[in-house]
């Protein structure tokens, strides 16, 4: 992967910028010592590593304000980092960059239960924003399965999603404001407590933005009040095909489940071995269906969704009769990304959507590129909505398997393009996929997208390298080519 | 003399817009032009008529997904939907007769452009958190795309969400993909007679905040109950508070017993079953208790729902008026008493005491023209619109000054 040529002049300055940087914050809120640095080489995709320039770790807006102010007047590039556990490399450093660290940010501000929000520092993590409200019997619903760790700046800046967004929602549909410092110092805060900021739908535009239109320094976000009750059905299928159409006649009978997730025989089969969940060795496929709501309502769609499934071939079908058991269900699945680092020295995760309908085709493709490659493949899915995470199995000490697991997932991931879908559905482009946008977007599409970085990072500072395969300078990207002197009307319909 | 240009293919769009750049031109963006009142007057000496971009031109069920050309009427949509007993789940309202125009012609375009949300927007999100991916024509003149046919898309930025709210400012939308959802099997609406604003304020925050999964919970005081075509509601001599339940028929049930015992201290009960409950859901997305009023100013505003009750009776005190509040008491709808300015002093001073933002929806063009129909920003962030808006259309030929004087 190649990234931005370090700008010699600023590896120069380093001493200079970490004296200015001491004037703005504490002095061991700044990392310099190699060893120190270590920890901050890479993000979730751990195939990339890269010194910093320099840790910057500030506790408050106004040293945000300053630093990247201090930043912009002297060029030097920023990286924001929440707690690094990206799968894309969004928050892979730079050798010119600073890496400014959000974990200081770690209160929340407030609990309005009145108006069902949480307000939050960046760096609080996920799974602390339900913590803080679940005595109440609320929670906040995107769920990714890092969310022990992850910040919900991260969330925001990804747009994460998690096992319950299919009746739910992305990060993008949760939350009601941020606050977020520009490039410049300046900052900004957007919405509030209420629905719809009026104006642009900026808080729209900055989720999923991976960090490269401002630090997010403040996040509101919408709580709900946790169902009263959640079941799980564990269904096993002779083949994909099978529970793949298991999926489409659930919607067609017009249930949208708290989550569906599906895991292939190798994914089964490593979970299995890592929790001893209880799932079905001999299935092909396994389906695990979640529907909440208040008891009479999961009750009678327990059932139907029971009939549909053995209509459809179940070969093995339970539900959970306890919380316990609902629990040791999932606990395959949320654990299946460390279940195949058991039985890999090293996997690598892919995150593509498709068309729903196309499963059957992509997973039988997937497999004849796994024959043609030489690499093991399990697959775990969010059924629901098409988003399919195939985990390359390959070990870096052999020579060619790192590139030969790129490879492969590069083309894991033009497939997904080719029937319909995009190249990735919740850990974002990064720097991981940065070089196949070109198969999704044309190069005018790109642009577009550029100058609205433009309209925030106009000199281009923050995060660069990442999502965007070629960089334009802003002021060419501004140039409209427009023949003046061609004003004769067009030549089309009117009225 | 003003053209209207009706171009027909993405091109022959392309063209004009270019022609408009090049000859320091302007125009008016339209499709079914029922909320052409909605927003600033535009700034321009031409039309861009979109009419001929439309048809749904893809609908998988199954797939729960929907593209169709941006100027395709909402009824059509609604009707091929209806077939498959889906629906769009943000319950796009049809703004037409609030606003002088004829009932169901507008569009699925315009219902983005204008970020349009029903009541369900507590639930499941306003047109934004529906729109997969879109096809346009910038201002620059460039055909250009973002987003695609599946729900969870995080690749580039999220573009679609900027076009959604944007008035048709940023670029010309020739197609739109779009969720679709299973229309609910069932619907009852819980009526709470008789409360004051503060009171249903607490009672539609503690139904929201209940495990009943409450999709739509409004407050109308008693001059507008009184208008409402649902005799329970219009005859029931005072302000009703309804709560919507919906779903599988069994859970409705039961939700709807629940939520009436949360509520019977707040007043006195009555239910509506699902095809009262589907026309009074209308009227309070539709505001059609302010249609065919006098055409005096109609705000619609946006707060924290636990102040609605207060930011109205702020509103109230300085001129006269009547409200009705959606969203939990976060989204309230004002007919204000005509005046030079349409309310908007006294408006803006509620909004900037108790946080969200207000839209002038209705009033005459003078008025419009006067005061800010969206909510003021402050510089930093009036500035950062105005870089976003040259981003996209740096000449200003899209729709120049509907949101924003000079913009
Ligand atoms: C085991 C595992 C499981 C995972 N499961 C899921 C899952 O189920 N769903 C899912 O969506 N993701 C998942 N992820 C991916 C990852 O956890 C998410 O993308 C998460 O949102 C990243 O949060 P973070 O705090 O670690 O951010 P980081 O990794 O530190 O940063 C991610 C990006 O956000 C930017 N950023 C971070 N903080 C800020 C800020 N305050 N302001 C501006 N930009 C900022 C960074 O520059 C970078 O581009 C998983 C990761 C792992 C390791």
């Amino acid at each position: 992967m190649l990234m931005p040529e370090p700008d010699g002049q600023v590896l120069a300055r380093r001493g200079d910028i970490v004296a200015a940087l001491r004037a703005m914050v504490l002095r061991e809120s700044i990392i310099v010592d190699e060893d120190e640095l270590r920890v901050y080489e890479s993000d979730g995709l751990t195939a990339y590593r890269q010194l910093p320039l320099i840790v910057v770790l500030p506790e408050t807006t106004e040293q945000v304000s300053r630093v990247l102010a201090y930043c912009h007047q002297a060029g030097v590039k920023v990286v924001p980092r929440g707690a690094g556990t990206s799968l894309s490399g969004g928050a892979l450093p730079l050798a010119d960059a600073i890496t400014l660290g959000l974990g200081k940010f770690n209160r929340i501000l407030d609990i309005d239960f009145a108006n069902r929000c949480v307000a939050a520092q960046p760096g609080v993590t996920n799974l602390a924003i339900t913590q803080a409200v679940e005595g109440e019997g609320f929670y906040y619903a995107p769920d990714p399965s890092s969310q022990i760790a992850c910040t919900i700046g991260g969330n925001v800046a990804e747009n994460a999603g998690g096992v319950h967004c299919l009746k739910y929602g992305l990060t993008t549909n949760n939350v009601l404001g941020v606050e977020m410092v520009l490039m410049t110092g300046e900052v900004m805060r957007f919405g509030g407590k209420h629905l719809d900021s009026g104006g642009y739908d900026l808080i729209g535009l900055i989720t999923g933005s991976e960090g490269l239109l401002g630090v997010i320094t403040e996040v509101t976000v919408r709580i709900l009040r946790s169902p009263e009750t959640a079941r799980a059905l564990l269904i096993g299928f002779p083949s994909n095909e099978a529970a793949g159409d298991c999926v489409a006649a659930v919607i067609a009978a017009g249930i949208i489940p708290a989550g569906m997730e599906m895991m292939d025989k190798p994914a089964i089969h490593a979970a299995e071995d890592f929790v001893q969940a209880g799932y079905p060795l001999d299935a092909e496929a396994l389906l695990i269906v979640e529907l909440d709501g208040p008891e009479a309502e999961v009750a009678y769609l327990i059932e139907t969704v029971e009939e549909i499934a053995r209509d459809n071939g179940a070969l093995t079908l339970r539900v959970s009769q306890s919380e316990d058991e609902r629990e040791r269900f999932w606990a395959g699945r949320k654990a299946a990304f460390p279940a195949v680092g058991r039985i890999s020295p090293d996997y690598y995760c892919m995150d593509g959507t498709i068309p729903r309908h196309k499963l059957p085709v992509v997973l039988n493709r997937i497999r004849q590129l796994s024959a043609r490659y030489g690499l093991r493949v399990a697959n775990v899915f969010h059924a629901g909505d098409g988003n399919l995470h195939p985990l390359i199995l390959y070990d870096a000490n052999e020579p060619g398997e790192l590139e030969g697991a790129e490879e492969f997932g590069a083309d894991i991931l033009r497939l997904c393009v080719e029937v319909g879908g995009v190249l990735t559905g919740e850990h974002g482009v990064g720097v991981e996929k940065r070089d196949l946008m070109g198969v999704m977007f044309t190069e005018v599409d790109l642009k577009q997208q550029q100058r609205v970085k433009c309209a925030f990072d106009p000199d281009g500072l923050l995060n660069p390298g990442k999502v965007y395969p070629t960089l334009h300078r802003c002021a060419e990207l501004g140039r409209v080519h427009i023949q003046r002197g061609q004003t004769r009307f067009p030549d089309i319909p009117r009225f | 003399m003003t053209e209207t240009l009706k171009p027909e293919t993405p091109d022959q769009l392309c063209e004009a817009v270019r022609w408009a750049a090049a000859a320091e031109e302007a125009f008016e963006v339209l499709a079914a032009g029922t909320k052409r009142s909605f927003g600033r007057p535009v700034e321009a000496g031409h039309r861009l008529d979109l009419g001929v971009f439309a048809g749904i031109g893809l609908y998988e069920a199954e797939e729960l997904v929907l593209a169709a050309g941006a100027a395709t009427p909402l009824a059509e949509i609604e009707a091929a939907l209806a077939d498959k007993r889906q629906r769009l789940e943000f319950e796009p309202p049809d703004l037409g007769p609030l606003l002088g125009a004829a009932p169901r012609l507008g569009t699925i375009g315009g219902a983005i452009a204008c970020n349009l949300a029903g009541p369900r927007r507590i639930k499941a999100g306003a047109a934004r958190d529906h729109v997969l991916g879109f096809n346009a024509v910038s201002g620059r003149g460039e055909i250009f795309k973002s987003g695609g046919r599946v729900v969870k898309n995080v690749t580039g930025f999220d573009l679609s969400k900027l076009m959604a709210g944007s008035f048709g400012t940023l670029a010309v939308m020739t197609e739109v993909t779009v969720k679709v959802l299973p229309v609910a099997e069932e619907t009852r609406t819980v009526l709470v007679l008789g409360a004051d604003d503060a009171a249903a304020g607490k009672a539609m925050s503690a139904a929201l905040g209940a495990p009943s999964d409450v999709s739509g919970a409004a407050h109308l005081t008693a001059p507008v109950a009184s208008a409402s075509g649902i005799e329970r509601v219009a005859g029931a001599g005072g302000a009703v508070t309804a709560l919507r339940l919906e779903g599988p028929a069994p859970s409705v049930k039961v939700r709807a017993r629940a939520i009436g015992d949360l509520m019977k201290n707040f007043g006195e009960l009555d239910e509506l079953g699902s095809a009262d409950s589907a026309v009074l859901w209308r009227e309070v997305g539709n505001a059609t208790f302010f249609a065919g009023d006098d055409g005096g100013p109609v705000w619609r505003l946006s707060v924290p729902p636990a102040a609605g009750a207060r930011v109205a009776a702020h509103i109230l005190d300085g001129i006269e008026g009547k409200v009705f509040y959606d969203w939990g008491g976060g989204l309230m709808w004002l007919a204000l008493a005509p005046t030079d300015d349409g309310g908007h002093g006294v408006v803006r001073s509620a909004t900037a005491q108790h946080g969200g933002h207000a839209t002038l929806v209705r009033a005459a063009a003078g008025v419009r023209t006067r005061v800010p129909v969206f909510e003021p920003q402050p510089a930093p962030l009036a500035a950062l619109t105005k870089r976003v808006k040259e981003g996209f259309d740096p000449l200003a030929v899209l729709n120049p000054g509907r949101m924003v004087a000079g913009v």
